[in-house]
Parts: C-alpha cells; structure tokens; sequence
C-alpha cells in the first residue's frame, strides 16, 4: 500500500499547514473515548454478572496497552510518516470495538478485554503519537501551540463520546424511558459497532488530510536563530536510542509521572471527593449528586482547555518554567486544597480546576519539551518511550490515593480530613517533579546524531 | 530547498470543511458538558 508511505505525503508547494492541526484532531478526538467508557460501564457490570472491578480492567489494559504501545511503535511510526500511522491505528481502534462488540453479544467478557482492551489500546498508542512529530515540523516557530491542540483532542474526546453514547444507548435500547433504566447488553454492542464505523471514517478523514512538510521547509518569516536563542532549545538531533540513556529524558520522565500522578489522584475521585469535603457532621453532603457530576463535566473542561492554553503559553516562557509553573505552584494549591479545601466550594472548586489544567498542560507541552532538548529527528518515538510515565501514573495514582482513603474509613463516611494524607503525599511528589525539572539542562553533545563532516567515534554510554 | 514556502493557494474552502469536521462535535461536547456543569452553580 505505497499510497500510505512517507513519500507520498510530501506537501505539495503552497500547502497551507493549518489543514495539519485539524486531520491530527480528528484522530485524537476519537481515541479520547477512552476516557468516556463510564456511560455503559454499569450495563457491562450487569450484562456480563461481573463486578466492577473486572469491568474497570477493560479500560485498565487499554492505557497499559497504550503506553506499551507508544513507547514500542515509536520508531516505526516516525519511519513511516503519519499516514501509515493515523491508518494503522484506525484499523486497530475500529477493529478493537469490532471485536468488542461480538464480545457483548456473544457473552464473552475474554473478547472485550482482547477487543477494547489489547487491540483498540495498540490504536490508542499509536493514535496518539502519529501526528505529534509532524505537528512539529509543520510549526517550528510554535510547537507547544501545535501539539497543544492536538493532545487537546484526547481531553476533548470523551466531551464529545460521553452524551452521544448515552443518546445512541437509548436509542437502541427499547426499555430506556423505564424507572431506574441501566443499558442492555445488546444496545452496548450496537453501540460498539456504532463507534467502530464512526471513528474509522473519523480517523481516515485525518490519514488522508496530513501531510508533511518538504525537507528544509519553513514557515514564512521564521527565523530558526531567535529559537535557538534561549539556551535548552537544540538545533542538533538525538536518536530515540540515545535519548533514553541521558540524564535528561529521565528527569523529564520523573516531572511527567509526578505531575500525571497527581492530577489523576483528583480525577479519580472527583465526585465522591466533592461530596466528602463537604459532608455534614450528620453524614450528608452540601454537595448534592448532580453538583458532583457537574463538577466533573467542570474538570473536564479544565483538562481540555489547560492542554492547549499552557502549552501555547509554553512558547513564550519556554518549557522548563512552565514545568516549574505545574509542579511548583500545583503543589502550592494542592496543599491549599488539602488544608483549607472545605471551607469554601467556590475555592474547593477553582482550586481543582486550576490542577486538573496543569495535569493537562503536562501532557501537551511534553512533546515540544522533547522537541527542544532532543530535535525533531526522532521526537515521535522519544515521546512514545516518555509516555510509560503516564502508565506508571496511571497505577500509582489511585493506588496512593484508595491505599489512604481505604485506611480511613469506607465510602460515605470519608470527609475533608480524610483526603489529607493522600492529598499531602501528591504535594511530596509534585515537589520531587519541580526539583527533577529544575535539574534540566541541555544534552550532551555526544548523544548528537553525527552530521557531514562531523563524526562520532563510538555508541555514547547510559549517562551517569 | 530551504527557501519559505508561503501558500499560493490558501485552500480557504478545504480549510474551513477541516476545522469544521472537527470544531462542530467538540463544540457539541463542551455545550453538552457546560449544561451539566450549570449544576454547580445553580
């Protein structure tokens, strides 16, 4: 299938890059529906007679796959340009929700965790890096701005998922208008099938739209020489192999999973959290169910809109401060949050907005921090092997946060002084991630790709 | 070939089909989210 190569995406004289932005969009506003699989968790739970639990690992083994995925697909997807990559993940996306559905209708719980689970996690991995080293070549001058909105898409995915899966699941559903209704098992996998024909058109619209850029292209009136100006920027190039023996990528790492561990701690819990800071001497909560919820719908905006406002913002402080920004003053407000969190919903509230925006804000201004420190040769793949930091983040978040909350009493019963350890402990971490950041400085010029004229002499070692 | 490239044709009409395939559902997600999240402040 030559039509997908590299080569045949070379952008023709007089391309406008702003077609770029929405085609990398496209793909990650479909694989955002990771985030949306709550809607039908509940009828899966009594579809299949299993508990919550088994039904969580679906989702649990699709962001294990994804990070798997990123970090082992890396090179092939920046090998092999955009095209290749935006299809292939489309193909397993589609076919994840393929296999899912005959799963569902078959019985057969293995199958979704193979179908949602393995396979449509592969597309998610490779989802979302596929434009991101594009992205960045079609904007030199403002990679954080470009990557921004892109990764902005994965936030904005489940915005979009979340209420068309509920229309779609009582549309299917004959029994939806009754008292206490949870979707059957059958309008789930209509519903899957749904998605899987969607999203692949979705998706392909994106493979067919993205172009890169010509060799030596650049943006009219860029000037590579005020980038260069500010002193982690490189203009020399680090393989994906090398990358991850210096110091720099895993400290880099470290911020990431710091600050990612962090904000899922809040996600995680988001509306029993709001219910428990507020919980009554009685047991009940000024917090009602439907103030929980819209709270949610509020972190999700901060999510989607903190992607690409800082890392748009990234490019005129530079990446390290704004690092500093979501670990230094994150930990700020997460220990005003912890200590005076309870006094005030007003200031609950815009506390939780502001750190569930720099969890965002960490993810989309990664890849223009990678960018800067090791160019543009490889950064795909660079990036893929950062994102088992989201992995790791992903187990340790709520792990730290149920080990504490467990240890303090069941559900229903927790208040404010309950999330005070967990929420203490973030602040810790947020603090290891501002000093991992701090310790940032400009790579080695031994793990430079060797240039004309210039030569390596040997494989440089892990940097000690 | 390291000359800026400006566009010749601007492509106005693919353009704006692109960022509305794309705008018009995520600006359905953030309305369809802003109504639940009226809750909070009502």
């Amino acid at each position: 299938m030559g039509w997908l190569d590299r080569e045949r995406t070379i952008a023709p004289p007089g391309f406008n890059r702003w077609l770029v932005p929405p085609a990398a969009l496209a793909v990650h506003l479909c694989i955002g529906q990771a985030y949306a699989t709550s809607v039908y968790k509940t009828a899966l739970v009594k579809h299949f007679g299993a508990s919550l639990t088994e039904i969580g690992v679906i989702f649990s083994i699709a962001i294990v796959m994804l990070g798997l995925s990123a970090a082992i697909m890396g090179t092939w997807v920046d090998r092999n340009g955009p095209r290749k990559a935006m299809f292939t993940s489309a193909a397993f996306w589609a076919s994840g929700f393929l296999i899912g559905s005959l799963g569902i209708f078959s019985h057969q719980l293995w199958l979704v965790y193979l179908g949602y689970g393995v396979v449509g996690g592969i597309g998610l991995g490779i989802g979302y890096i596929s434009p991101v080293s594009t992205l960045i070549k079609w904007f030199p001058d403002r990679p954080g701005l470009a990557t921004g909105m892109a990764i902005m898409g994965f936030g904005g995915g489940a915005l979009i998922a979340s209420p068309v899966s509920t229309a779609l699941l009582k549309m299917y559903d004959p029994n939806s208008g009754a008292k206490g209704w949870v979707a059957s098992g059958e309008s789930v996998g209509k519903l899957f099938l749904t998605l899987a024909v969607v999203y692949l058109a979705y998706m392909m619209f994106g493979a067919f739209t993205i172009k890169v850029p010509a060799e030596g292209w650049q943006p009219a009136g860029f000037d590579p020489a005020k980038v260069k100006a500010a002193s982690l920027v490189t203009t020399e190039n680090v393989s994906a192999r090398n990358a991850v023996k210096t110091r720099q990528f895993w400290l880099v790492w470290i911020a990431l999973f710091c600050n990612v561990t962090a904000g899922i701690g809040i996600l995680e819990q988001a509306a029993p959290m709001i219910q428990d800071f507020f919980r009554q001497p009685d047991g009940t909560s000024l917090a009602s169910a439907a103030v929980a919820a819209g709270f949610v719908g509020l972190l999700s905006i901060g999510n989607m809109s903190g992607r690409f406002a800082w890392s748009a913002t990234s490019d005129v402080t530079g990446r390290k401060r704004i690092y500093m920004v979501y670990l230094g003053v994150g930990a700020l407000l997460y220990t005003v949050l912890a200590l005076a969190g309870s006094t005030s919903t007003v200031l609950y509230v815009a506390l939780a907005f502001v750190i569930i925006s720099f969890y965002g804000g960490g993810f989309a201004t990664a890849p223009a921090y990678l960018r800067d420190l090791f160019g543009t040769f490889q950064v795909g793949a660079i990036h893929g092997r950062l994102l088992t930091a989201w992995s790791a983040a992903g187990v340790a978040g709520p792990l730290i946060v149920n080990a504490f909350l467990d240890a303090k009493g069941r559900p229903g019963a927790l208040n404010a002084a309950s999330y005070q350890p967990a929420l203490l402990t973030m602040v810790g971490l947020l603090v290891i991630g501002f000093v991992a950041n701090l310790l940032v400085s400009p790579v080695d010029a031994r793990f430079h790709e060797p240039r004309p004229g210039r030569v390596r002499s040997e494989e440089p070692a892990l940097e000690g | 070939m390291s000359s800026a490239q400006t566009p010749v044709t601007p492509s106005t009409g693919k353009l704006v089909i692109a960022w509305a395939l794309v705008g018009v559902p995520l600006a359905y997600g953030v309305y369809e989210t802003l109504t639940r999240v009226a809750a909070l402040f009502g």
